[in-house]
């Protein structure tokens, strides 16, 4: 009777994860100086239920450095030890430490241990120094460990003597352990078995067992339940004691046990020095690609001194970054759904069924479709597209995720970040229960991890200056999330010092970006913080300022149909506003048709539809036509010719033109006939076929016909000579 | 798709049904069947395998600015499906649609292409299994565009049959 566990990996990672943002979201609300036992609680709680799971699935690593962690939790629970900010730090590092193993584990690869092995070692040294909780101690340890966590060569600091208070065994000449093992009689009664504890021992390195079966009795007496082999285990590792430990945790007083460390110079010979080398350079990877390097206690570096001691680092991260995440996550990816939303949707199944049942009848009952006739059959198709569209809405509720699945990581990053630059920083969440589709949240978080790191390294200000200024100490980042039409808004405020336009303006003119005598507008001054290649910041930090964020950041943005837009005042803080549909599957489209063919805009991207007046055209140039509309040149742009459809260029006069809106650049579209607005489902082109210039997809029709998604962004770069010559027709007559 | 085509496209998929039986009964495990079909009196030929259907020439929608052998895209079932037009792709002097003219539906899924993509020929004809050792490998005088697509030449009743590769069609990158 086999059961294969495998089948029950994912859940065991997902909610081990979302134990692990439990965690880590308890311990930054921790208030040091008056816990809150419930807090405590519901961390153990987690700790303990991703120790019960690894445990199950035997995945040892996880279980081992689990269970220290637990037993210092469990102690801090007691009021045996008390808790304060460095212990949260490294608390913090052990969710990082199990994170990493799990991950690991999840893509099927061999985790690294020699993290969680020095953690461990840090917790047990809390644990031995004594239930008052020695903090200056553990202040040492902490040091320690960040140094190991940066030297090139643990193996150095391994060896070092003064290195902590250990555990009473030294695992450097030690190379494995001699056990006795003799289940109790009873053992197998209380559900214990001991074959599976010699599997896990197998786990932790070589192993040679020599059974003993002098007390096995003959046939005739042999009881079943009882247990009578006893085993010499000779156990090759590199693990602790406490390890060896474990194994055996739950049959402590039920069996004859014992462990004893086997020396170097004991018969076997093995080459631990390799061991340690191989495990040295796997080690090394995520050491420095983790996130957050460790700071050591005590006074921090000023700035300054942080940027320059860090600058050849991004470089160096991010390649060991890359190497790290290459392997792609075995994960298959899932929702959970409320039950309601699943009830929801099977009512309005229900509904749809009994509507079809009733169209049915009338269908099948051969009456001649007149008068009376007709109106019901109106009123139940009205009822059908009712159904229909709610059933819609339901489906795609069922992607719909709180916010707050994204947000919940900012927390902490907040809180690295600023006591990496030195600054305080609260941030304030609201509205993080706003619901958003999976996909658009899952594209939505790079683009705001980069605008919160923004606006701790550049928007809010070191506390020195920020007192100077007559501001509270503390900087504070509101993120605000709430429903605005059929859009989610995402507003992002610091009370930092705001962004100086005069300095992008004259950072953007040595680069080339704006012409030495162009007079630019307040707003547009501004917008050149979302051009390429331009980062007001001297120097480069690995938090923020590379020069290639803000554009990455609306682009990305842009490709969700979404917008961003930034408001600042020197002195009193900046905000960025990001507007984004709901949902990326379905659109609301205008359908027009351009030389006998459908094309739909997305009515968002509209601004206004008008007549030509021809007396309003003029010819550029070059060929290209504007329109002048309220004091603006907007260039005139022909779908039929920028599409290939066709070369001849019909008179303009009377034709219909679309105003659409593209990067705060007005184009006009002159299309032949405006058709219905309807939603649209978005389908992809891409899938079999290759990317087009100026389409974002394609939707089916009613009429069973594909149509094209113009895409404003596309179009306005297809057609960007045109647009620059009307630009220039609107400057000149300014 | 009108009648007479319909009944055509029925009957040949009615006869690679009849001939999987037959090949699964004698147990010709080498052998590989082909759906050929007609451009410009030539007979080509695919691996039937990568053939999802055959459908009626009709109801496509331009794609903007694509080469021309790209005739548009299609609704396969709520798929959006591109059309290329093999006649124009091959340089065939004649592309004209009549009511013989099909799109043949393939879909290919390696680890190079993984697509569903129609392409427009003049007729269906055949369906007949070859074993590989009745494929000869094309003469490599002129490199013309359909050379690139070519997997081999093979003679089915006296008559020549050009075997396309399937995977190669369908790569977009290869059609220059």
């Amino acid at each position: 009777m086999s059961i294969d566990l495998s089948q029950f990996h994912a859940v065991f990672f997902e909610e081990s994860f979302e134990g692990l943002e439990l965690m880590e979201a308890s311990l930054l609300a921790l208030d040091v100086d008056n816990p809150d036992s419930e807090q405590i609680n519901s961390i153990f709680r987690a700790a303990h239920s991703i120790k019960g799971g690894s445990g199950t699935f035997g995945f040892v690593q996880v279980t081992e450095f689990t269970h220290v962690l637990e037993t210092l939790l469990d102690r801090v629970r007691d009021g045996k030890q008390t808790i304060d900010a460095d212990c949260i730090e490294l608390l913090l590092q052990s969710v990082d430490c199990i994170r990493s193993l799990l991950e690991a584990l999840q893509s099927k690869e061999e985790p690294d241990t020699k993290r969680a092995a020095q953690l461990a070692s840090v917790f047990q040294a809390i644990l031995d120094g004594g239930s008052d909780g020695n903090s200056a101690s553990l202040v040492k340890v902490n040091a320690i460990i960040g140094e190991s966590i940066v030297a090139p060569l643990i193996k150095t600091t391994k060896k070092d003597p003064s290195s902590v208070e250990r555990s009473p065994v030294a695992t450097r000449q030690q190379i494995g352990f001699n056990i006795f093992f003799k289940p109790s009689l009873e053992m197998l009664k209380d559900g214990n078995d001991p074959i599976r504890m010699l599997r896990e021992l197998a786990a932790l390195g070589e192993m040679e067992t020599t059974a003993d079966i002098d007390e096995l009795p003959v046939l005739q007496e042999l009881v079943p339940e009882n247990f009578y082999i006893s085993w010499t285990i000779e156990l090759l590792t590199t693990c602790d004691i406490d390890d060896v430990e474990e194994v055996f945790e739950w049959v402590e007083g039920e069996c004859e046990l014992s462990i004893t460390p086997m020396l170097e110079d004991s018969t076997v010979a093995v080459d631990s020095p390799t061991l340690y080398q191989l495990n040295d350079s796997q080690v090394k990877k995520p050491t420095t690609s983790g996130q957050r390097l460790v700071m050591p206690s005590g006074p921090l570096p000023s700035l300054d001194n942080l940027q320059l001691d860090i600058t050849p680092e991004p470089v160096q991260a991010m390649a060991v970054a890359a190497q790290v995440t290459a392997p792609v996550k075995a994960e298959a990816s899932s929702i959970r759904v409320g039950i309601d939303k699943v009830d929801s949707l099977i009512n309005l199944v229900g509904e749809l069924v009994i509507t079809q049942s009733m169209l049915g009848q009338m269908g099948s009952s051969g009456e001649s479709i007149t008068g009376e006739n007709i109106g019901k059959l109106r009123e139940r198709l009205v009822q059908l597209e009712h159904n229909t569209r709610e059933l819609q809405d339901s489906v795609m509720r069922i992607r719909m995720l709180p916010i707050s699945f994204t947000f919940n990581r900012f927390p902490r990053m907040v809180r690295d970040i600023s006591i990496q630059l030195g600054k305080k920083v609260q941030l304030e969440l609201r509205g993080e229960n706003t619901e958003l589709d999976k996909t658009v949240m899952e594209k939505i978080s790079d683009p705001m991890v980069h605008l919160i790191r923004n606006a701790l390294d550049h928007g809010i200000e070191m506390p020195a200056r920020r007192i100077a200024a007559g501001k509270p100490e503390v900087g504070t980042i509101v993120l605000n999330v709430f429903h605005q039409g059929g859009y989610v808004i995402i507003e992002m405020t610091d009370d930092g010092g705001g962004i100086d336009r005069e300095r992008l303006l004259a950072k953007a003119r040595t680069k080339g970006l704006v012409g030495e005598s162009e007079q630019l507008s307040e707003e547009q001054k501004l917008e050149l913080l979302f051009s390429p290649g331009l980062s007001t910041v001297e120097k480069v930090s690995n938090v923020s300022g590379r020069g290639v964020g803000m554009d990455v950041v609306r682009r990305n943005i842009q490709e969700l149909n979404g917008s961003v837009e930034a408001s600042t005042e020197m002195g009193v803080g900046s905000t960025f506003s990001i507007r984004l549909p709901l949902t990326l599957a379905i659109l609301d489209g205008q359908l027009v048709t351009v030389a006998n063919q459908t094309y739909i805009f997305p009515l968002m991207s509209i601004s206004e539809s008008l007549q030509i007046d021809e007396a309003k055209v003029s010819n550029v140039a070059g060929g290209s036509d504007v329109y002048s509309l309220r004091e603006e040149y907007i260039p005139i742009l022909r779908l039929d010719r920028l599409f290939g459809l066709c070369q001849e260029i019909g008179v303009l006069n009377d034709s219909l033109l679309v105003v659409i809106e593209s990067e705060g650049q007005k184009i006009g579209v002159v299309v032949d006939e405006l058709l219905s607005q309807q939603r649209i489902v978005i389908k992809s082109l891409e899938e079999n076929y290759i990317r087009v210039l100026g389409v974002s997809g394609a939707t089916i029709l009613g009429d069973g016909t594909v149509a094209m998604i113009i895409d404003a962004v596309g179009l306005s770069n297809l057609a960007g000579k045109d647009i620059a010559a009307a630009k220039k027709m609107t400057d000149a007559a300014a | 798709m009108d009648t007479a085509t319909q009944e055509h496209a029925k009957n040949i998929l009615k006869h690679t049904a009849s001939l999987v039986d037959q090949t699964s009964e004698k147990n010709f495990e080498d052998q590989k069947q082909y759906l050929t079909f007609l451009m410009q009196g030539e007979e080509y030929g695919l691996d039937i395998l990568s053939v999802q259907e055959i459908r009626g020439w009709g109801n496509i929608s331009p794609i903007p600015n694509a080469p021309a052998h790209v005739s548009g895209v299609i609704n396969l079932r709520g798929t959006i499906v591109p059309v290329i037009d093999l006649r124009v792709l091959f340089q065939l002097s004649d592309s004209s649609y009549d009511e013989n003219t099909v799109v043949i539906v393939l879909k290919v899924s390696t680890q190079r292409v993984k697509r569903i993509m129609g392409i427009v020929v003049d007729a269906v004809s055949d369906v007949f299994s070859l074993s590989p050792a009745d494929k000869k490998s094309p003469p490599s005088v002129n490199r013309s565009v359909s050379h690139d697509f070519i997997d081999g030449l093979a003679e089915v009743k006296g008559k020549m049959v050009i075997l396309l590769d399937s995977e190669r069609l369908l790569h977009l990158e290869n059609h220059g």
